[in-house]
């Protein structure tokens, strides 16, 4: 499976993605320069954490303006994979890729930190290694997470099971108590409707080695690739799920 | 401006003016006088430190690499740079931009080394909480850290954060950054090779931060809202293009030489270029992108704007290198070309504004500066132990230690920082020091900031072996072999010769300590004039330190792990209390000597513990600094956040005062923590070296038990301990 | 020329902690009778070569696509001479 990591000017989890998809996964993987718009090889994309433009105006919004996305769009809709951590996640929210807003944190502060994460959907190409319900010990690093989306919105990302992440306790527990930011019913990752693009606030990618102290982020991209070479008589990457 | 009148307002004596005709032969122009005025003041020109700094170690265990702006040290092929730098009247100034600038300039000392950045620190110092504006202070500064760390892609890993009344008006920001790159790319900040292109790569030209480094960091403070126009804003984003696009364009192999500009912007690039090169440099002043308007010569030349570079590219390849910069939304044009004759040219609209010997910029005059032993430890040494009560309550003591701002958990500030974006960091903030991997060389390094400034102001001599003794002790605790030390020396007004007294006992101390542990100083930064009309701060030689760890499986951290097992104290008893938190906290008392220092005994203990964990025997292991033996092992029970872990103590050696057996800073201590099995193994390794041992108690439980002779006399449960050391910042920021 | 002056503030049913926060402090230095604090943007684009109108709709467009994000925030245009 070839991974395209997307490089905005101010991205700087993006040599972080490139090195698990390389050196962790071992899968072939490139750079796209923001200003490209030739997608064509790629089977999944990242959009990576970061600053894209600094964060200037709102975060994602002058990044959603790049060529490549007009691109990214079409590669979404073809039904290829996507998926956007922190930044990258503001990202497609604004591109309208993935439906609401984020807002700042409600502290108002820059928050760094592990924190509980609930797999809420374990049936998508990103996270069917996963067990449904399981607690996962993940990352986060933002200004910007809390989670918006009015009422009507929120019922449909419950009915149609797009919430894949919620912020939880030790013991799973997803109650305001845990929300780490102001999300809107503990919001940590959702999905789109046809199920290929997914937007998260945790750092998958900070937690797929045991050197860094947890391993909870690697089956995320170990489902992609597995999920991706169904079929295709590749040898899926082993994973201890 | 005409040159008479100005010198003296610019900072410079009748004697340099003098000597400047004397170099000149004519009176200099307006934008000539400037420049001497930079290049010749301290910031720039170390005139009262040079002579001084000269003495420090510059070899070690491992080559040591000294640039024009950091300096590092060679690890299997690979160049480790690093530097650490204050911005303090900035941050004093503005606090947010002041130490967002100070992050800023840090960075990109070690990126035009050549080196990407994978690491910062923050050596952070205010005085009391109890005033506002240092509350107002502490904010800002955080928040301009996490502002320009985390946009800027650079985790902020580790650092220290102290709080006393010598900071009130007068406050320390001390950043420090680490890089890496293979050792044959790294770069030079150099002019060379004649008809080469001088190329202005970065942010636009603007009149921010005219005369910062002559006018903020030359002299003391007294009005300092005043000067706020000087200070400059950071742009984090332009500084993350700035470094891809610089590192890009290095690897390319067109470049001869780059170098920030930092203090005094374009004038310390082209005349300290120029100078380590050997060669001559003309720029044209038109040439220089800008943002404001009829700028004079001198402006565009003393300008701090940030986020800018000066790069020295090989002719022919200009259209090449400045592609680089354009494609990372940069400016890039060539202002300049380099020339044989060893003399900077500077011209606008053609006519010559600057004509002078980069040689002659650069030497600024060095002086002797008179120095005197500072009255006041005549008093404060005296220190009558028997006038000292002991506490009636040891639990409320060390709850009020654990509680108090310089000692409690710093977790409110790192929460902020982004320590793990690279995806390297092993260890994170809260242990004794951070470790990061270096991926391409399968090995680790570990990195912290050292100084208790107190024991400085009572002892420099002593007080700056002890900052550089727990910084490697600090390492070793994490399971790295001390390498290599940066200093960043925050002093009075050194023309004060009670400061300058303290400057020399510290840098002698400095060179003692790193001489024994054979460590070399390979980067640093002297701050003067660190006073406000009610005095000096405490002498503060900051110590960065970086450690090798050759198999980064071998690492250790200081919470203890696992219920049952052997708590062990390598090191003396306390028997100390000069210059300890517990006199200051409980007691009100600044008194005493600072604690001895035994290097040999040190070394010792050192080597022990950093045997233990290479040997996989520790399982923690804590280095025991401020608030004593009861602080480090309370901090060894809870600093885990996730698995607390209390421990039952009945074997610890208090001596004969209870208060300097638990809350004593005696050195050279560090607690362990090991499976049963390991204790044995631990003994022989501590018996080659020669260091003391002592199975002190066991873990276990959910409180902190310590008894002496049978009798308990701590009794803490952790949850309170906890909810003591974690909360206390927090709500001394709150005010 | 013309300027336009942009107000972005975040819509009323959307929780503006910043808002909130200042108002406490307000609140604490003593001013009393503050109904609400709301924080936004203030955006100023300096325009040539259009009129009063069609400087409106340009502005409008900006806004609609890049300079305010409408789920979360609304914005007020106003377009002076300079």
């Amino acid at each position: 499976m070839k991974f395209g990591v997307i490089v905005f000017p101010g991205s700087n989890c993006d040599q972080d993605c490139f090195y698990v998809a390389r050196d962790v996964l071992k899968q072939p993987v490139e750079y796209i320069w923001h200003k490209s718009a030739d997608l064509n090889g790629f089977d999944c994309l990242i959009l990576p954490g970061g600053f894209s433009y600094g964060d200037y105006l709102r975060c994602g919004a002058i990044a959603r303006f790049s060529p490549v996305m007009n691109s990214v769009i079409k590669f979404a809709e073809s039904g290829r994979l996507v998926i956007g951590i922190c930044n990258g996640f503001q990202i497609l929210l604004e591109a309208g890729l993935l439906p609401g807003a984020m807002l700042r944190n409600k502290n108002l502060h820059f928050i760094c930190k592990h924190v509980f994460v609930k797999l809420e959907n374990s049936s998508t190409p990103f996270t069917h290694l996963g067990s449904q319900g399981e607690v996962l010990r993940i990352p986060i690093a933002h200004n910007e997470g809390n989670y918006y989306i009015d009422r009507a919105g929120l019922k449909e990302l419950q009915d149609n099971r797009q919430i894949v992440f919620r912020y939880c306790g030790p013991q799973g527990q997803a109650s305001e108590e845990f929300c780490p930011n102001g999300a809107v019913d503990n919001i940590a990752g959702i999905i789109n409707k046809q199920g290929n693009v997914l937007g998260m606030m945790p750092h998958p990618e900070r937690c797929a080695e045991l050197a860094l102290g947890s391993v909870d982020g690697k089956f995320i991209f170990e489902s992609m690739v597995n999920r991706f070479i169904v079929g295709t008589g590749l040898k899926p990457v082993p994973t201890d799920r | 401006m005409t040159a008479v009148k100005n010198y003296e307002a610019l900072g410079l004596t009748d004697a340099e003016y003098q000597h400047i005709l004397g170099i000149l032969k004519r009176e200099p122009t307006p934008t000539e006088l400037a420049m001497f005025s930079v290049e010749w003041s301290e910031h720039c020109g170390y005139t009262h430190s040079k002579k001084l700094l000269q003495a420090l170690p510059k070899k070690g265990k491992y080559k040591a690499l000294i640039g024009e702006d950091s300096g590092g040290i060679v690890v299997g092929g690979l160049a480790i740079v690093f530097k650490m730098e204050s911005h303090n009247h900035p941050s004093q100034v503005e606090p947010k931009q002041g130490a967002a600038t100070g992050v800023g300039g840090i960075i990109r000392d070690i990126f035009t080394a050549g080196a990407r950045p994978i690491a910062l620190l923050d050596s952070l110092r205010f005085g009391e909480l109890k005033h506002p504006y240092n509350r107002y202070l502490l904010r800002g500064v955080v928040d301009g850290i996490q502002f320009y760390g985390n946009c800027v892609g650079v985790p902020t890993v580790g650092g220290e954060i102290y709080f006393d009344q010598s900071y009130n008006g007068n406050c320390l920001v001390n950043a420090m950054c680490i890089g890496i790159c293979p050792k044959d790319k790294l770069a030079r900040a150099r002019a060379t090779g004649v008809g080469n292109s001088i190329m202005y790569v970065g942010s636009t030209t603007g009149r921010d931060g005219i005369g910062g480094c002559s006018i903020l960091a030359s002299q003391e403070f007294k009005e300092c809202q005043d000067k706020r126009p000087t200070v400059q804003i950071g742009d984090p984003f332009t500084e993350k293009c700035l470094i891809e696009a610089t590192l890009e364009a290095l690897e390319t192999g067109h470049i001869a030489g780059i170098k920030d500009m930092g203090a005094a912007g374009l004038t310390c690039a082209t005349v300290e270029m120029a100078a380590a090169g050997n060669s001559g440099v003309e720029i044209e002043l038109q040439a220089v992108p800008r943002r404001e308007e009829n700028m004079a010569p001198w402006e565009v030349m003393m300008s701090e704007s940030q986020e800018r570079m000066l790069v020295c590219v090989k002719k022919g390849n200009e259209k090449f290198v400045r592609d680089i910069f354009v494609k990372w939304g940069l400016n890039a044009s060539v202002i300049g070309k380099v020339t044989d004759d060893g003399i900077v040219r500077v011209r606008d609209k053609g006519e010559l504004v600057v004509e002078v010997s980069a040689q002659a910029l650069t030497r600024a005059p060095l002086y002797d500066v008179p120095f005197k032993k500072p009255e006041y430890l005549s008093h404060v040494r005296k220190l009558d132990l028997r006038s000292i009560k002991q506490p009636r309550d040891y639990n409320r003591a060390l709850l009020k230690l654990l509680g108090s701002v310089s000692i409690a958990s710093k977790e409110w500030v790192y929460r902020q920082y982004d320590h793990m974006v690279q995806a390297n960091t092993m260890v994170l903030p809260g242990s004794d020091a951070a470790v990061i991997r270096l991926r391409d060389v399968n090995k680790a390094i570990a990195a912290t900031c050292d100084c208790n400034s107190l024991y400085c102001y009572l002892n420099p001599l002593v007080g700056a072996q002890i900052a550089v003794a727990e910084a490697a002790r600090n390492l070793a605790c994490s399971g790295a072999t001390p390498a290599a030390v940066t200093d960043c020396l925050d002093f009075g007004n050194p023309k004060k010769p009670d400061r300058f007294w303290q400057f020399k006992k510290s840098v002698e101390g400095i060179s003692r300590s790193c001489r024994f542990f054979n460590i070399p100083v390979v980067s640093g930064n002297v701050s003067f004039y660190n006073e406000s009309p009610k005095g000096s701060i405490y002498p503060t030689p900051g110590i960065g330190m970086i450690g090798i760890i050759d198999d980064p499986e071998k690492i250790c951290t200081q919470y203890f792990k696992n219920q049952g097992e052997v708590v062990i104290l390598l090191g003396p008893a306390g028997r100390e209390l000069g210059g300890s938190r517990y006199l200051q906290e409980i007691h009100k008392l600044v008194k005493g000597d600072a604690p001895q220092l035994k290097l040999p005994l040190e070394k010792a203990v050192q080597k022990t513990a950093l045997e233990a964990i290479r040997k996989g025997l520790a399982s923690s292991a804590h280095d025991c600094s401020e608030g004593g033996l009861a602080v480090c092992l309370a901090e060894s029970c809870i600093s885990g956040k996730d698995n607390m872990i209390g421990a039952v103590i009945d074997d610890a050696p208090l001596g004969v005062r209870l208060d300097a057996g638990l809350f004593g800073e005696t050195q050279s201590r560090i607690i362990i923590s090991c499976p049963k099995s390991s204790a044995a193994k631990i003994k022989a390794i501590a018996q080659k070296f020669k260091a003391p041992f002592k199975v002190i108690g066991v873990t276990g439980g959910a409180a902190l038990k310590i008894s002496h002779k049978g009798k308990e006399i701590i009794n803490a449960d952790l949850e309170k301990l906890s909810q003591e050391w974690r909360g206390a910042l927090e709500k001394h920021i709150q005010g | 020329m013309l300027k336009a002056e942009i107000c972005i503030t975040l819509k009323k049913t959307v929780a503006d902690p910043q808002g909130l926060t200042i108002k406490q402090a307000l609140e604490s230095m003593g001013y009393q009778g503050l109904e609400k604090v709301r924080i936004g943007k203030f955006i100023i684009i300096e325009l040539s070569g259009r009129n009063k109108v069609s400087a409106q709709k340009e502005a409008e467009e900006m806004c609609a696509k890049l300079l305010a994000n409408p789920i979360i925030e609304d914005y007020r245009i106003e377009i002076k001479e300079d």
